[in-house]
């Protein structure tokens, strides 16, 4: 399995995603933002860090690199599309996932370890986990507020689109929303790291079974 | 024409702020008494090269709505400044 990991100028947790791909057995690559062709790729990962200086807003700028076109049209032919964390950012402001991410209640930056409750398996990234299994997966961030009106929250629940939430909210994320999907479960955005969360020598492997749901997912098309 | 324009870009109503509530809990200690409801936005300042002043704005509302702010939590204004130029 071919993978594309984004790197954007200001993202940092390129070489974190690429290391947990490999060492899940898939063939992961860099892909520079400027690239307008995606084809040679059977996944996609926007990584965490601080696209284009998260100027103006996290993923305001990024959205419009290049790449971003072809993201899109990956996405809308099916492919399976990773945000972490600012990838996650990236994903809202590009409008490929709804909502948006919001400072962190308490204007606090947080670097912890949470825990996570899978909510819903109907995505790549939660495909071989199970509803109500809790994760331990580090957050590291700024802006991770998960917000959007009250139509946007009614149609995700509606849709069984809030595939991660927060056991106990750190951040003020509406609805404890952790990581979600879009409605056909191939997009998906989440503020925690699985790729840190892949060795008992740095605290947990639990970001293995959904990094394994990512490289083996098959999506209705 | 070159026209100044200012584009404010404030939290939309209902959308919670975490900077406004912060700014707003900090002033009673420092005696700032009797304020209230602080909203923490962005302004931008930009000189628009446009036929006219509708046009100027109307260019600007565009942009704002594109890039300067995110609609899913944020509102625009835009308003001309003086004119910088001809």
């Amino acid at each position: 399995m071919r993978v594309g990991v984004v790197v954007f100028p200001g993202s940092n947790c390129e070489y974190d995603a690429l290391g947990a791909m490999n060492t899940l057995g898939a063939k992961a690559e860099f892909v520079w933002h400027s690239v307008t062709d995606l084809s040679g790729y059977d996944a996609i990962i926007l990584p965490g860090g601080f696209a284009h200086g998260d100027y103006l807003r996290p993923g305001a700028i990024a959205r419009f690199s290049p790449v971003m076109a072809a993201v899109e049209r990956f996405a809308a032919e099916g492919g399976p599309v990773l945000g972490i964390c600012n990838g996650f950012q990236v994903l809202t402001e590009a409008g490929l996932l709804p909502g948006a991410l919001q400072k962190n209640i308490g204007l606090t930056f947080l670097c912890q370890p949470t825990t996570l409750v899978v909510t819903s398996t109907n995505s790549v990234l939660t495909s071989g986990a199970t509803v109500g299994q809790e994760l331990v997966i580090p957050i590291n961030h700024f802006s991770g507020a998960y917000t959007c009106d009250d139509a946007t929250f009614a149609s995700l629940l509606e849709h069984d689109q809030i595939v991660l939430r927060y056991k106990d909210n750190p951040n003020g994320s509406r609805g404890d929303v952790a990581g979600l999907a879009n409605e056909r479960g191939n997009v998906v955005g989440l503020m925690p790291h699985p790729e840190r969360a892949m060795s008992t020598l740095l605290g947990s492997v639990d970001g293995r079974v959904l990094l394994e749901s990512f490289l083996t997912a098959h999506v209705a098309a | 024409m070159n026209y100044l324009v200012i584009v404010d870009v404030m939290p939309r109503a209902g959308i919670a702020d975490p900077e406004g509530s912060t700014i707003e809990r900090a002033l009673p200690a420092l005696g700032f008494g009797g304020v209230s409801n602080v909203k923490a936005g962005k302004s931008f300042r930009l000189n628009v090269e446009a036929e006219s002043e509708a046009a100027a704005l109307e260019k600007a509302a565009a942009l704002a709505e594109r890039l300067l702010s995110n609609p899913v939590i944020e509102d625009a204004f835009v308003r001309l400044g003086e004119v910088v130029g001809s």
